[in-house]
């Protein structure tokens, strides 16, 4: 099976978005958080490779012609950000104190968990970054010293956590201000999460992709110092 | 056409980026780098919004597919997790729920105690 499809350079592009569409499909008939198309179209694709038994390694040839989009759209998250520029600088206390809260209870959490489950440093350092932009997120495990494949894990696990959770948690804490989704969904669960925040509104979404950058920057800082307690 | 210069000006921004980031001993990625340029070139209107506009929309749109093949990837470092698997879902989850909630509070309370310092309508 592999020999031909490791031929194909558009086999894995392919599926990708046929799952996804799939994933939009299914969201559309049943409103429910659980059915997300990211998680749908992620879950679809390993269950087709498990099950045709291609490796990822395969699929991945074709597929990183995606991830090659990732920067450039990242950076296309200034956009939005300069759009509501104005919004920002009327709310920038609020911000920038939202920003830094959540970025400590994300460090202070993880220790405290950390601890409860008796975990050794190199698991700790591993799960540190876990709430910010994985190109960050690698580099601040690496130097740490943790392990880099379960980095990854952990952080597209929480983006795609706080993709499918944002409203019902918004919803639970009364968070109804648009710049306080934005920051809180940002702050949590990084781009993944701000795919969601975008759909949601303009406002969400760009103080969602501020707090992409700020919340990264922050935890580069935090996560040296957190890394020595445990 | 207009797709195509749009385009290039992200990708120029991107390359941009990738030089920061090869230059500065910094663990920060060249797309960070590339949204703090692209948002000052905005803001000192060295280049215009309408510039880049219809691409970005699109490029925006359809992020949510890019982080699908990082994700799959999962299945090769299943066996790592797996190790450990009840402690690194239950940390990663709990924690995404308490820096949503605390970060959103915060914001919002700070908002709202200006509000009212500052009077209605203020």
């Amino acid at each position: 099976m592999n020999g031909f499809f490791e031929t194909s350079a558009f086999f894995g592009v392919f599926i990708s978005l046929l799952f996804y569409g799939i994933g939009m499909t299914v969201k559309k008939k049943l409103k429910l958080a659980v059915f997300n198309p990211l998680l749908i179209a992620i879950v679809l694709t390993i269950l087709f490779l498990a099950v045709t038994g291609i490796d990822y390694s395969v699929y991945e040839k074709g597929a990183k012609h995606i991830s090659f989009l990732l920067t450039p759209a990242t950076i296309c998250l200034a956009v939005p950000l300069y759009e509501q520029l104005r919004l920002l600088k009327e709310n920038l206390m609020a911000v920038v104190m939202g920003i830094l809260s959540g970025v400590a209870a994300s460090l202070v959490s993880i220790f405290l968990l950390a601890l409860m489950f008796r975990l050794d440093h190199g698991s700790y350092v591993t799960l540190l970054p876990k709430s910010i932009t994985t190109a960050i997120g690698i580099g601040v495990s690496e130097e740490l010293g943790g392990y880099v494949p379960v980095t990854v894990a952990s952080i597209i696990v929480t983006g795609v956590t706080g993709n499918m959770f944002a409203e019902g948690v918004c919803r639970i804490f009364k968070i109804h201000d648009p710049v306080a989704k934005g920051i809180a969904i940002g702050t949590s669960s990084h781009a993944i999460g701000t795919a969601k925040a975008m759909e949601m509104g303009a406002v969400e979404g760009a103080m969602s992709s501020l707090s992409i950058v700020v919340s990264g920057i922050l935890t580069v800082i935090g996560a040296n110092v957190f890394a020595g307690f445990l | 056409m207009k797709y195509l210069k749009q385009f290039g000006i992200i990708l120029l921004i991107a390359f941009a980026g990738e030089v920061l980031h090869a230059l500065l001993p910094l663990p920060i990625p060249a797309g960070i780098y590339g949204i703090i340029l692209l948002f000052l070139c905005l803001c000192t209107k060295l280049l215009p919004v309408s510039a880049i506009k219809e691409t970005s929309v699109f490029l925006i749109e359809i992020m949510p597919i890019m982080f699908i093949p990082a994700a799959v990837g999962l299945m090769d470092s299943w066996e790592v997790v797996r190790r450990a698997l009840i402690p690194y879902v239950v940390i990663t989850v709990v924690t995404t729920f308490i820096v949503m909630a605390v970060a959103g509070r915060v914001v919002q309370r700070i908002t709202k105690l200006r509000e009212r310092k500052e009077g209605p309508g203020a």
